[in-house]
């Protein structure tokens, strides 16, 4: 029987649901992450507040770097490249890597294309600030869905208003009649089979994780709280004074995020979280790289 | 009957979705607390097992449900499931709830490029899609333990009393005949319907 790699790489992205991933540089970070109960780590160079304050062109991780994670764990590792950027993405699916987040963080390689993705057996994930995104991003292969939030910021009002208007706009498609999906579909710029798809199922076709500015485990449990089906927590770990026990606590955070008392009980002394920057007062808008 | 799915982490969606076809009543286990409410039979998800096992253990499920699959609790393991039932993982040295007479092989396939799909044959149900995520397999069960279905010669299904693993996710496929077999395992031993 013929092997559906998209079907395939988007049952990976169901498995990793309620879970949280974590970017990591090192193989002794990968280890800390993964006995914290993180369910995949994306392995990367600079975790994205240190991209920030470096400035200057951020490029696909050292393969070595990378594999060095891949042999120290033993959950799904991830790893970034840029925007459009088909070369690197073909050089991570040479090192069988688990899943390539195409990523806005870095910066981008083609200002006008993506990656065509369904040319790869590897999945994708790549990020979305709406609901257009998201469907342009799954047209062109992608297997799962996250918000792209405001990277390395330790602030997570752009992954909020990612996220409530990727539902409220699966909402106003869910609501509307059969025939008004063509018009949407125009509007947004995506095949009318996948506005169908949201339309009947009043959800993404593929997995949709929270991504940016999560830094505690009450962001956590806002974003799940809001439809996230998970959470990457980038500099929000290693960028904090407990990063063992803070990455332990938005695992936990993640399961029982319906669970204030519990969530109260987990956000005690966790040590300084990282500092943050507001979003008025960064300069580079990563968020609105690719669309 | 009333079932229930470990919701930790992992595809436990895909299983009550199964479930709520096949017209059974469930609900979710999350924290201790949820141990309170009654239930017949329990299923543990596919996702990554040592994020479950390591949640089993902080949020104090460990030693109840232990103890409750010991005492005849029928339980069905899918993927992370069959390793936190396995007594012995041959390439890691944590084990879980080590309840099963099984030794499991975690990644058997390799990564995500290793995973695939297929179908083959399933003691007693006949020819089903099978989908292997990252998957393990088992290398050896002792006599105890019924095989119910291999792939290439890997043990992928097994049965030994009242628990049952497999290797692949029919969660993720149309096909309800393995969960029927769950609950008809069920109620088999709970005799309720």
């Amino acid at each position: 029987m013929e092997n559906n790699r998209f079907e395939l790489n988007k049952n990976l992205a169901q498995m990793l649901k309620g879970g949280v991933i974590m970017d990591v540089t090192t193989p002794e970070q990968a280890k800390i992450a993964e006995a914290a109960g993180a369910c995949a780590v994306m392995a990367l160079e600079r975790i994205p507040a240190d991209i920030r304050a470096a400035g200057g062109v951020s490029r696909m991780s050292d393969p070595k770097m990378i594999k060095g994670i891949q042999n120290a764990v033993s959950i799904p590792v991830m790893a970034k490249c840029r925007i459009g950027h088909f070369a690197e993405a073909q050089i991570l699916q040479a090192i069988e890597i688990d899943y390539i987040d195409e990523s806005e963080v870095l910066s981008p390689a083609d200002d006008k294309y993506h990656i065509d993705k369904t040319k790869f057996d590897v999945p994708f994930v790549c990020g979305a600030k709406d609901l257009g995104e998201a469907l342009r991003r799954i047209n062109e292969g992608a297997s799962m869905i996250r918000t792209k939030g405001e990277p390395g910021t330790g602030d997570v009002v752009q992954a909020v208003r990612h996220m409530r208007l990727m539902q409220s706009e699966i909402r106003r498609i869910g609501s509307l009649a059969e025939d008004e999906l063509f018009d949407t579909a125009k509007q947004l710029q995506v095949p009318y089979e996948l506005v169908l798809y949201v339309h009947e199922h009043k959800k993404l076709p593929v997995v949709n994780f929270a991504a940016g500015g999560v830094a505690t485990p009450a962001d956590a449990a806002l974003m799940m709280q809001l439809g996230a089906e998970g959470v990457f927590v980038g500099s929000g770990i290693f960028k904090s004074g407990n990063p063992e026990k803070r990455a332990a606590a938005i695992v936990k955070a993640v399961t029982n995020y319906n669970d204030a008392k519990l969530l109260a009980e987990l956000s005690e002394d966790l040590g300084e979280a990282m500092v943050g920057i507001n979003e008025q007062e960064i300069e580079l808008l990563m968020a609105e790289r690719g669309k | 009957m009333r079932v229930a799915v470990l919701a930790l982490q992992g595809a436990f969606i895909e299983h009550e979705q199964k479930l709520s076809q096949l017209k059974v009543q469930l609900f979710e286990i999350r924290q201790r607390r949820d141990l309170d409410k009654p239930f017949d039979g329990l299923i543990i998800p596919g996702g990554e097992s040592t994020v479950q096992g390591k949640l089993l253990h902080e949020l104090g499920l460990f030693e109840p449900l232990k103890k409750r699959i010991e005492d005849g609790l029928p339980v069905y393991g899918t993927c992370a499931g069959l390793i936190l039932l396995a007594k012995k993982i041959e390439n890691d040295e944590r084990v879980h709830l080590a309840t099963m007479d099984i030794t499991a092989v975690r990644n058997a396939y390799g990564r995500q490029l290793g995973s695939f799909h297929t179908e083959a044959e399933f003691k007693g149900i006949g020819l089903i899609p099978m989908t292997f995520i990252r998957a393990p397999y088992m290398k050896e069960v002792s006599e105890e333990v019924d095989v119910l279905a291999r792939v290439n010669g890997h043990i992928v299904a097994a049965r030994q009393k009242n628990q049952l693993v497999t290797a692949f996710h029919p969660e993720l496929n149309d096909d309800l005949s393995v969960h029927q077999y769950f609950v008809d395992m069920i109620r088999e031993t709970s005799g309720r319907e």
